[in-house]
């Protein structure tokens, strides 16, 4: 049973740009997919379709064997807040707010009662190793620092899947594997399922699974076959 | 989304903005304490003045001369009318005509001052007689004596006299048989009133009171009344005799058509209606313009709240990324106006009540005027009600847009 399932997805913005033109693919629980491809093949617009945010023109999304076309927006907005983490290339903190606060905020629209809240955002926390900058106002913290914080809020609610979208295109080379080595821990050690959206070789080469996509079709799926190892950076 | 959050989150992003939160809100501010002030002013005074009319007796029946006043130039006529003389006192005085009175008294006000060995000052001087002011109005004579029906029959040069007057002229000395000067006559103080202050229309402190008929004959050179004083037997009877009046009065002066009355009566509940008609009017036309500061007020609040949904674009979109729903950012944007009004109100009901505070300490030192400071408790909790309405109302388009800002393009907004 696939945790989706898309077949020829169309996408066509009202100004006639055709953004996708039939994608078609499936990814299990587990895996760990890059999906790749140069600016303006579509693979943002993918992302956001598969990830709740936006809706395809036509074609079939089946999210959980559902099909996503029949959700109403709470259901959507539901759906977003359990079973799907959110990290994106430009970080989207609340810079005002602390770590924690920032880290918690999903839980705002969950019905989890407060009492768990805390104890939950600081595990979270921990999980990305920022205990020690729990307290911090998100816009004091460098960017590797911010990702790890937009990781964690991603992670708060235990979404069975997790979309990131050029998660490090806005990091150093140190942060940015920083970035990848949380991400296959987390796939390799929790299970979580990972959709990485990259249009560089070397950061898809950190995952299991690569689809490339070039003027709004997948051209290829393939297996990643000498996968990196983000850890072994820093050895 | 758990309300404390909702109000938590719309707090920080107010106080972010501190001075554009305030100026935001100013309209606010000065509109709810507009209505604080002139409503709590407005009580008071109405207070104080029906207070005042309380005085003058229910029993109390006024006869004036001239058209009745519908405005301000009504009553200058009617200051210079004549129809109210010796002979309208008699047909009135007559139980055949008006059964129902127990006592009446015309009335002559007189410009001018008094003076006393080199000092001058500047009385009401009222023509009257005394009987009807101690036994009606309640002034008491404390030192020395009234007058009575014998000194009005023989117009006779005597007054009673306030203890500011005394004051004034005598200072510290006994003012009882000493001889006043009133317009190149001289009158002799036989009594002195108690001192009391305000009552009705004169301050008792302030008062010459001297017989009527001598007021007629020295002073006002003239042998008309600027009004006639009647108290009825009983509060029951003052609709009779106010009809009696009436009849009696057109009678004699020959007229058919009440339009035409060259006088008019007027009783303590319908001077008490007229104030309050007045003050009324005054207060449904300020608040008005105290609407009007609200309607602007609440626009402003409109315009910045736009701006912030604008500026936020990328936050919107972020929240519902993680899961918020339209309702939720809705709620959010709501309450963060509401927050915006109320604390204005909040704000506005402070000033308001400190400035009505004020006012009664002001009218108190400056004009002597005892205006009772009651806390405008019911105007206090329409205000804030009226500021949080303000809120919902102007607050509601702004975010209704920004609930409706779909995730992608919210997220992409730079």
């Amino acid at each position: 049973m696939s945790l989706l399932q898309v077949s020829n997805l169309i996408k066509t913005y009202s100004d006639g740009t055709e953004a996708l033109r039939g994608a078609t693919f499936s990814v299990d629980r587990g895996e760990f997919v890059a999906i790749m491809g140069p600016s303006g093949s579509g693979k943002s617009t993918l992302l956001h379709i598969i990830g709740l945010l936006d809706k395809q023109t036509s074609g079939e999304y089946l999210f959980e064997e559902k099909k996503i076309a029949d959700f109403k927006e709470e259901e959507l907005a539901m759906f977003r807040n359990k079973k799907m983490g959110f990290v994106f290339q430009m970080f989207n903190l609340l810079p005002k707010a602390t770590v924690l606060e920032n880290v918690k905020l999903p839980l705002l629209y969950s019905h989890l009662p407060e009492s768990k809240w805390e104890d939950l955002a600081k595990e979270a926390v921990a999980s990305v190793g920022l205990s020690h900058r729990i307290n911090n106002l998100t816009w004091e913290l460098s960017g590797g620092e911010k990702q790890k914080v937009a990781i964690a809020r991603a992670l708060i609610n235990k979404p069975e899947i997790i979309f990131a979208d050029e998660p490090t295109g806005n990091l150093d080379s140190k942060s940015g594997q920083a970035v990848m080595d949380i991400f296959q821990k987390l796939n390799k050690e929790k299970g979580h399922t990972i959709i990485l959206i990259t249009h560089e070789t070397y950061t898809a080469e950190h995952a299991k699974r690569v689809l490339s996509i070039k003027d709004g079709v997948i051209e290829s799926d393939k297996p990643i076959t000498n996968r990196r190892l983000a850890s072994s950076f820093f050895k | 989304m758990v309300l404390k959050y909702t109000f938590k989150t719309a707090t920080r992003a107010l106080i972010t903005h501190k001075v554009r939160s305030f100026l935001t809100i100013l309209g606010i501010v000065i509109g709810i304490a507009a209505i604080i002030l002139v409503s709590s002013v407005g009580e008071s005074a109405n207070n104080v003045i029906v207070g005042e009319l309380g005085g003058l007796g229910a029993e109390t029946v006024v006869i004036r001369p001239g058209k009745e006043p519908k405005g301000p130039t009504d009553i200058a006529e009617t200051l210079f009318s004549d129809s109210l003389k010796e002979r309208e006192l008699e047909a009135l005085k007559k139980k055949g005509n008006v059964p129902d009175i127990a006592d009446i008294s015309p009335e002559i006000l007189v410009p001018g001052s008094v003076s006393y060995a080199g000092e001058t000052y500047k009385p009401v001087i009222l023509g009257f007689s005394a009987d009807f002011m101690t036994d009606t109005l309640g002034l008491v004579v404390s030192e020395g004596a009234s007058f009575g029906e014998a000194e009005i029959r023989a117009r006779s040069k005597v007054a009673v006299i306030g203890r500011k007057v005394a004051v004034e002229l005598f200072g510290n000395n006994n003012p009882i048989g000493e001889q006043i000067q009133i317009k190149n006559n001289k009158f002799r103080v036989v009594g002195l009133f108690e001192k009391r202050g305000q009552v009705v229309f004169f301050d008792v402190d302030e008062l010459v009171l001297v017989p009527y008929s001598t007021a007629q004959t020295y002073l006002s050179g003239n042998d008309y009344y600027t009004q006639i004083i009647a108290r009825a037997v009983s509060p029951e009877k003052v609709d009779g005799v106010v009809y009696d009046i009436k009849r009696t009065l057109r009678d004699l002066h020959k007229i058919d058509d009440p339009e035409k009355d060259d006088f008019y009566v007027q009783t303590q509940q319908g001077l008490v209606e007229q104030v309050e008609s007045i003050i009324g009017v005054f207060t449904l036309f300020l608040s008005l313009v105290v609407a009007v500061s609200l309607v602007v007020g609440g626009v402003g609040i409109m315009n910045i709240m736009l701006v912030s949904v604008t500026e936020r674009t990328k936050e919107i979109g972020l929240r519902k990324a993680v899961g918020a729903t339209s309702k939720d950012i809705m709620l959010q944007f709501l309450t963060e106006a509401v927050i915006l009004t109320f604390a204005g109100g909040l704000i506005g009901v402070i000033i308001g009540v400190s400035l009505s505070f004020m006012v009664s300490v002001l009218a108190k030192l400056i004009a002597g005027f005892a205006l009772s400071f009651v806390f405008p408790i019911v105007p206090a909790l329409v205000g804030i009600f009226v500021s949080v309405l303000v809120g919902v109302v102007f607050g509601i388009y702004p975010a209704r847009e920004a609930s409706k800002k779909s995730p992608i393009e919210a997220l992409r907004y730079e």
